[in-house]
């Protein structure tokens, strides 16, 4: 990793007029499918999507981020990208507001992806809430690679779980956990890992979700001694890499911990590089503190 | 006949009058993967400082209607990182250069400035005063005309030769225009107008400030105003001092409007997050603007709403 500024754009990255040909409630969300042209096929699972909001006059003047669910290549060579919004704020209403046939204005493939190993792996993959939706993807590929593949997925409410049923077949088992034991387990994910990580000799952890989760998967891997893989989600206004807001405090391959882009350095991160838990202040020892 | 779209700084010559904004575009690596940063009027870098700065703590931006603010802090490598690795990078590119310096005391800018001086490709010096003084209680140096005077001063005695110092002006003022003659008389070659205004946001679920740092800057169109009238005002007292303007331009429309308040040229920069492609658009549509309302040389709409006193 070089100072500021040293990491590069995602080089396959591309402003793009979509055309949105499906959008279907799924449970507390949204999934979008967007006709796009060969970009789609540069997506990696982890890869984001930059999204201008709000049609020409609108008064939100930034982009609003969101992980790839899925990205394929139509026989036709049409490229199709699909997301999974969740319509919290005026943003994500706007877009999953929006019906086939209009056309919204994205940049993508943008951010770092998962790693895939070369060699089959033991590999569990955790997602909270929305943040599950980059792993489907993942999951098959890991597969194709002779991985084991177990996942958990995590939620407030079993609303908020996003599972669909061609996602649940790529996967060796599916664990739910919600906190107010509307489905599966009672709990969070982190309550789960231990005993799955040993159950299934896992060597990896792939994960997308809130900073507080993701902070616990971390103590987690560590503890068990196993990589930890995952996709941070920090509010960006560019997502390009010029605006230097989704910062976050990440150790580099010199030693030095700066405060690193997670639109261009991430979103997919190694966990254990991460400094977690420093939102609102620059930890101590950070270059340029 | 063919529009004259150039436009010059105090000796400084620019293809065009559409540059990026400092702080808004990096060092342009970034905007350089959509459009070749050489077919810009220039590039002002993001404002640089003496040493590395992590910036502040996050959360550093929130949305707001029609804009945002933001407290980034600075973040950056240092002025000596970024002469050996952004400007050699910059000049590869073919692209007209500005330097942002930013310092934390008098003698800071002095410090930055002797540091340019024999740096080769480099059209201008734009003075970021809208910085805390360490020496005076964290005052921004921008809002008190002898602190403004005092930072462009020590850039001028320690730039030398005939690169031009653009003094970047605050609208968090009283009067804005007292500040601009306050500079020019320390050695301004000219005005960048307007900086970001401070804001603040209470997020009313945490019931805290969004920010970590409370306030930040705001910009945007929310700001387009307020940038319109500070060059409007300015331009009038000074009718021949080079003023680079900027606040909110998304459009060709509304960098005509400052043009014609009396820009000299146009920053584009909060319009860049919502669109890499903005600041190319922007130059676009304000040369065809400029042709269809019957201009023949770009200079020529400078400050042009000013006739028969505006009225």
């Amino acid at each position: 990793m070089a100072e500021i500024g040293g990491a590069l754009i995602n080089s396959k990255a591309q402003q793009f007029s979509a055309e949105v040909i499906s959008n279907k409630r799924v449970g507390a969300y949204n999934h979008m499918v967007f006709a796009v042209n060969e970009l789609a096929h540069h997506c990696r699972p982890g890869n984001f999507v930059a999204v201008l909001v709000g049609g020409a006059s609108s008064s939100m003047v930034l982009r609003r981020a969101f992980a790839i669910y899925r990205a394929s290549l139509r026989s036709d060579g049409v490229g199709l990208l699909e997301l999974v919004v969740a319509a919290n704020g005026n943003g994500s209403k706007w877009l999953a507001a929006q019906l086939p046939g209009s056309f919204v204005d994205l940049i993508a493939p943008l951010g770092t992806a998962f790693g895939i190993p070369t060699e089959p792996v033991n590999a569990l993959l955790v997602g909270g809430g929305y943040g599950s939706a980059p792993l489907f993807a993942l999951a098959e590929i890991l597969k194709g690679r002779g991985c084991r593949v177990d996942m958990v997925l995590g939620a407030s409410v079993a609303g908020k779980i996003y599972a669909p049923l061609e996602g649940k077949r790529s996967v060796n088992s599916l664990t739910i956990t919600t906190e107010d034991a509307s489905a599966g387990i009672s709990g969070r994910v982190s309550d789960v890992l231990p005993d799955l990580i040993r159950e299934h000799k896992v060597d990896v952890i792939y994960s997308c979700g809130p900073m507080a989760m993701l902070e616990a998967i971390t103590k987690i891997s560590q503890s068990h001694e196993i990589l930890h893989q995952c996709s941070v989600e920090e509010s960006m206004a560019c997502g390009i890499g010029v605006c230097m807001t989704c910062v976050l405090p990440v150790e580099g391959d010199d030693g030095i911990t700066r405060m690193t882009r997670s639109c261009i350095e991430g979103p997919v991160m190694d966990g254990n590089k991460v400094l977690w838990g420093h939102s609102r202040e620059i930890p101590e020892g950070v270059w340029g503190r | 006949m063919s529009f004259n779209y150039s436009t010059s700084l105090a000796g400084a010559f620019f293809a065009n009058p559409i540059f990026t904004a400092s702080g808004c575009a990096g060092s342009g690596k970034e905007l350089a993967h959509f459009f070749p940063l050489s077919s810009l009027g220039a590039v002002v870098t993001k404002s640089i400082m003496i040493k590395p700065r992590s910036g502040r703590a996050t959360p550093r931006m929130a949305e707001t209607p029609s804009g945002m603010l933001n407290s980034i802090g600075l973040q950056g490598p240092g002025i000596d990182i970024f002469l050996e690795n952004d400007i050699p990078w910059l000049r590869d590119q073919g692209a007209r250069i500005i330097v942002s310096i930013a310092g934390e005391s008098v003698e800071e800018y002095a410090v930055l400035s002797r540091k340019l001086r024999n740096v080769p490709g480099i059209s201008a010096v734009e003075v970021n005063i809208s910085c805390p003084n360490v020496e005076n209680r964290g005052q921004v140096f921008a809002c008190n005309p002898d602190t403004a005077a005092a930072a462009i001063a020590a850039a001028r005695r320690n730039i030398g030769g005939e690169l031009p110092i653009i003094a970047k002006l605050s609208p968090d003022v009283t009067d804005i225009v007292a500040i601009a003659g306050s500079v020019i008389d320390a050695g301004a070659d000219g005005l960048a107008l307007i900086n970001t205004l401070l804001g603040m946001v209470i997020d009313t679920n945490s019931m805290l400030p969004r920010l970590s740092q409370k306030t930040g800057g705001l910009s945007g169109p929310a700001i387009r105003p307020i940038a319109v009238r500070a060059i409007y005002q300015v331009r009038a007292v000074y009718p021949k001092i080079p003023i680079v303007g900027m606040g909110g331009v998304t459009s060709g429309r509304d960098a005509f409007e400052l043009v014609l308040a009396g820009a000299n040229a146009v920053s584009v920069g909060t319009a860049t997050f919502g669109d890499p492609m903005a600041v190319i658009q922007i130059k676009n549509e304000l040369e065809e603007l400029c042709s269809i309302r019957g201009f023949t040389s770009f200079s020529d709409a400078v400050g042009f709403a000013h006739r028969n006193g505006g009225q």
